[in-house]
């Protein structure tokens, strides 16, 4: 048996879990930093809401998971991408708690984790991967050792997009700006044409971004749609974006099976969005958490990656997901 | 219509392709479908204009000398256009047959060639260039699936089209740096000064695209 403890802190949200080998979560304890609407989050004041957290987070995840540190066999954190502050805050209680409990740290890719989680709480087994987050759209399969990008945004990711949008029109940032704006969508009655930017597998999203800003100031003082509206529009257009590329992907891989991953991913109308064999998680693994991290340290520790030098345990803002030489996958 | 479309070659995302014989000619018919997931409005509407883009961009190409299959007949209410059929294989069933170096530089060229003329002559950027919308017709290299391809003067868009083109090569062949190297050293070669600006352009596209991942 194997148990693995994940430390992920890569954007606003602050996650500790807990895994073991066959896949059970022991634990995912997880708080999110939520700035005042019409707010973005700041690095600096994210960071500083991890560290208050943080080992509040380890000793909840041991007692729920009712295990001492002595019964882990490794620690995992987020190496990135994400942000430098955030990032650097959780990786050194994850540096200082592998030296005092005397456990080898294992630095984790966090778009790898997202998908290793995916794969393991779905059963998808090699899906084309759909990644949707605030700082990440990708469209991603899996062949010879790597996880390669087949397309992704040339600008602005899905999340961001929303994110701005959600202030502009001062939609709050409790629990997510996205989430508040799929709430809104559903109650959109008019659909308003927006740009449909679509490059083989790529997307791109600033034009839209600033067509609908342009838009909403306009016909919001006019009172020609509303803001419900305008959400429902964003959502379509957005979606079916992703959808056509991702579609694309799969029949350029001759692949069937789709995983959806990242925070985006909890949206529950993007995966009703189409037929096919379709894999999505909930909010508990789709948003940012430990256990993804714990679990993709897991898979990472069990095929071979024994120890890494504290000296090579750094954080790194970029980090793309087709550097990691995946070595557990054939 | 539907029992003269003859036998389906590809079922595709968006389009299942036939092949078949129309006014004594081989034939390829593309029939684009709707999708349930789009709005109605937005589907009906790219439908149309992606309809419209492929004949009238094929033209274009056509119009500067570019290896197209020519449009025979479009047929809007059934959302498919008809097209003269080509012999051959696509660049990516090429690839993936194990070439020579030597055909791997040759068709490295025509590639190159091609993409240039279609961007710095005719003025279009194709909008989905993959392996798989190429083929190579004897000696000559024909680019099919236009459906997103526009007219456009800026190079920032051109420069785009051939990062999507990187993009398709490094996933979909593992090891293919040095190749595109060539198409786009090919590419240098036969376009004037309006190509420089498009690969200088690239490298912008390429940065941006290595710096954006801000977070996961
Ligand atoms: N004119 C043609 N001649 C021969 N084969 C074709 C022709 N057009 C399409 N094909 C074949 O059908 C496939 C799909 O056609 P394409 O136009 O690229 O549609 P899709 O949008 O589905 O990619 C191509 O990759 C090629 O193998
Ligand atoms: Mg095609």
């Amino acid at each position: 048996m194997v148990l693995v403890m994940g430390f992920e802190g890569s954007a606003n949200k602050i996650g500790i879990g807990i895994v073991r080998d066959d896949g059970h979560i022991l634990a995912n304890e997880r708080t999110t930093y939520c700035p005042k609407v019409g707010e973005g989050f700041l690095p600096k004041d994210t960071a500083k809401h991890h560290r208050d957290n943080i080992l509040r987070l380890v000793q909840k995840a041991l007692q729920t998971a009712n295990i001492t540190p002595s019964e882990l066999d490794a620690l995992a954190y987020t190496k990135g991408p994400g942000m430098g502050g955030p990032l650097r805050s959780v990786a050194v209680v994850a540096r200082t708690l592998s030296q005092l409990w005397k456990k080898p740290l294992i630095p984790v890719n966090h778009c790898i984790g997202h998908i290793e989680m995916g794969r393991i709480v779905t059963g998808a087994d090699d899906p084309v991967i759909l990644y949707v987050s605030g700082g990440n759209t990708q469209v991603i399969s899996y062949s010879l050792q790597r996880y390669r990008i087949f397309g992704e945004t040339i600008d602005i990711a899905i999340g961001n997009c929303l994110d701005r949008f959600a202030r502009v029109i001062q939609v709050p940032n409790d629990p997510s700006p996205g989430y508040n704006i799929e709430q809104m969508a559903k109650k959109g009655q008019q659909f308003i044409e927006l740009p449909y930017v679509v490059k083989g597998m790529d997307v791109s999203f600033s034009g839209i971004l600033s067509s609908i800003e342009k838009i909403a100031t306009q016909q919001l003082a006019e009172g020609t749609c509303t803001k419900e509206d305008l959400c429902y529009s964003l959502q379509e257009t957005l979606f079916a974006m992703l959808i056509e590329t991702t579609e694309r992907a799969m029949a350029h891989c001759g692949q069937n099976e789709v995983l959806i991953v990242g925070g985006v991913g909890c949206n529950v109308h993007l995966q009703e969005e189409r037929g096919g064999k379709l894999f999505a998680t909930d909010d508990r693994y789709c948003i940012d958490n430990g256990a993804m991290i714990a679990w993709g340290g897991l898979v990472m520790f069990t095929s071979g990656v024994k120890e890494v030098p504290l000296s090579e345990t750094t954080c790194t803002q970029r980090y793309r997901t087709d550097e990691v030489l995946v070595q557990w996958r054939t | 219509m539907s029992n003269t479309k003859g036998e389906v070659i590809k079922q595709g995302a968006e389009a299942r392709v036939y092949r078949t014989t129309f006014l004594g000619q081989d034939t390829i018919i593309k029939e684009r479908f709707s999708k349930s997931y789009r709005h109605p409005v937005l589907d009906e509407r790219l439908t149309t204009k992606r309809l419209n883009q492929e004949s009238r961009c094929i033209a274009r190409c056509q119009k500067h000398g570019i290896h197209t299959p020519t449009v025979y007949f479009v047929d809007l209410k059934g959302k498919s256009i008809y097209l003269e059929f080509i012999e051959g294989k696509t660049v990516k069933e090429i690839m993936r047959g194990q070439p020579s170096q030597q055909e791997v530089d040759t068709v490295s060229l025509l590639i190159g060639k091609a993409l240039s003329s279609m961007h710095n002559e005719a003025g279009l950027v194709h909008g989905d260039l993959t392996t798989s919308n190429m083929i190579l017709h004897g000696d000559q290299l024909f680019l099919i699936d236009f459906g997103l391809a526009y007219v456009t003067t800026l190079a920032e868009d051109k420069a785009v089209d051939l990062y999507v083109l990187e993009r398709a090569f490094l996933s979909t062949h593992p090891n293919s740096e040095e190749m595109f190297k060539k198409i786009l050293e090919a590419y240098r070669q036969n376009s004037k000064k309006s190509g420089e600006a498009v690969l200088k352009k690239l490298e912008e596209v390429q940065m941006r695209g290595r710096k954006k991942l801000a977070f996961g």
